[in-house]
């Protein structure tokens, strides 16, 4: 101020300088901004989910079917409890966070360093979940056929366990032989150049016909949700009758165009908004990285300021915020 | 930042803690509680909270008028509604004590609440509404799609 040539006579009033707006300083009120609008594209996309969920809303796949793994527990289903881990440990990664903000209110730079490298440890661990989450979604278990309308049939037996009649889900590989066939793989050495082919599928829908006809306990499972809520299980004659007449190909596992969980835009937006958010947590766990190190060779120290720490900490716990919506959306309702 | 102070109470002063950290582990306790409850619920799902809470009003138009209303309660499932509540819950509390939202000023946690809140509100009804409409055409009109 006192190189100002001019005094204007507001030193010491409310806009002679030096105040902050809101009693936020400008880092920290830019991350409010920021974390807003962020706020509305996760919006956008959880929002475009239910769009297209309330489109389908009697054949959209139900979640708990879906994501039953757990690693470690092969073969078992359990719905929910690995989200529920991944959830917890985000939740445990935010507190450590504010728990480093609250250390570098009081200065202490030791506390600060542990906190913050429990908060990344935390971050890692979640992202390392999603990936083997992704590589599970991605392979598949059971395998369907995908009908020219581009529905998905689903194979099962009813099982009697502990005197109860229940529905299971039979991997496709469990009762289809395949067979001999002359349909190769298309190369472009040997064929139009300009054109390229994928691998092909394991079993054609014959191969799968004929496992379903000899095989008599298995039964078609389709889409469409019944009155209880449940997915409509076809009759024997049913079963055998779809897949003959709508059967065009074997699906295994999922991909951006089909999935065998049922309507392509389940996994799309499954890849779409969980790897947004996978991101996003990568992306934290790197400003993360930089700013622990900022606070070991005491940057933070010499400005007498540990605000950066909570200006990561506010975009940290955020990242955790659009979890918990993912979670409801995706995982629960 | 030393004299920053922190409010220290929640559920409206009904629990006040001695002192920050031990907010935060409050908050934590909070928060865990919830998950597990969504949890819970989610893998048992209780039969009872698997239809609506209400049947829709019928007559005219003071009919539609309550179906509006209470349109949470007559269409969404009360699991689904206990589970949107929870969520909401969880979003209070990490906004308010993680992100210290408690300790700013009025004006900036309305700036991000309110508009945050009213655009998604927004964008909400106008997506949910549409999807609907798009699900009564392919339910009532010549599309075939099950095939």
């Amino acid at each position: 101020m006192n190189s100002t040539a001019v005094s204007t006579g507001t030193e010491g009033k409310t806009w002679g300088g030096g105040n902050q707006p809101l009693k936020a300083s400008y880092g920290k009120m830019m991350m409010w901004f920021f974390i807003v609008s962020d706020a509305l594209t996760f919006s956008g996309f959880l929002a475009a989910y239910g769009f297209s969920r309330f489109k389908f809303i009697d054949y959209w796949p139900i979640a708990d079917e879906v994501f039953t793994h757990v690693p470690f527990l092969h073969g078992q289903e359990l719905p929910m409890i690995y989200v529920a881990f991944m959830t917890f440990v985000l939740i445990m990664s935010s507190v450590t966070m504010v728990l480093a903000v609250d250390a570098g209110h009081q200065m202490k730079k030791n506390k600060v360093i542990w906190y913050m490298f429990f908060t990344i440890i935390g971050g890692l661990i979640f992202v390392g979940s999603q990936a083997w989450e992704w590589a599970t979604f991605i392979q598949g278990d059971y395998g369907a056929v995908q009908t020219k309308g581009g529905n998905i049939l689903q194979f099962g037996e009813y099982k009697t366990i502990d005197g109860e009649t229940v529905f299971k889900r039979v991997p496709v590989e469990e009762f289809a032989v395949a067979a001999h066939t002359d349909r190769s793989q298309h190369q472009s050495k040997n064929g139009l150049w300009f054109v390229s082919e994928g691998s092909l599928p394991a079993f054609s829908v014959e191969d799968v016909y004929h496992g379903l006809e000899s095989n008599p306990n298995i039964l078609v499972r389709t889409q469409s949700i019944n009155e209880e809520g449940e997915k409509t299980i076809l009759s024997r004659e049913e079963s055998l009758k779809q897949l003959k007449a709508n059967g065009k190909r074997y699906v295994k596992g999922a991909n951006l165009e089909v999935n065998e969980y049922g309507t392509p835009l389940f996994a799309d937006f499954f890849f779409f908004i969980t790897g947004f958010h996978g991101f996003h947590v990568f992306s934290g766990v790197v400003i993360n990285i930089i700013i622990f190190f900022n606070v070991i060779i005491g940057t933070y120290e010499r400005r007498k300021n540990y605000e950066m720490v909570e200006k990561v900490g506010l975009y940290w716990h955020f990242v955790d915020l659009v979890w918990v919506f993912v979670f409801t959306f995706f995982y629960l309702v | 930042m030393a004299d920053h102070a922190h409010k220290l109470e929640i559920f409206r002063g009904l629990i006040k803690f001695k002192s920050n950290t031990q907010k935060i582990w409050g908050v934590l306790l909070l928060l865990s509680i919830v998950t597990a409850v969504e949890v819970v619920l989610g893998i048992y799902k209780p039969e009872i909270l698997m239809t609506p809470s209400m049947t829709p009003f019928e007559g005219g138009l003071g009919a539609t008028l309550l179906n509006i209303i209470f349109s949470a309660f007559i269409y969404t499932k009360t699991l689904n509604l206990i589970f949107i509540v929870l969520t909401i819950v969880k979003a209070y509390y990490i906004t308010w004590d993680f992100m210290h939202m408690r300790d700013e000023t009025k004006f900036l946690r309305r700036i991000v609440v309110w508009t945050a809140v009213f655009l998604i509100c927004y964008l909400i009804f106008i997506l949910l509404q549409e999807g609907g409409y798009i699900e009564s055409v392919y339910t009532n009109g010549h599309v075939k799609r099950d095939f």
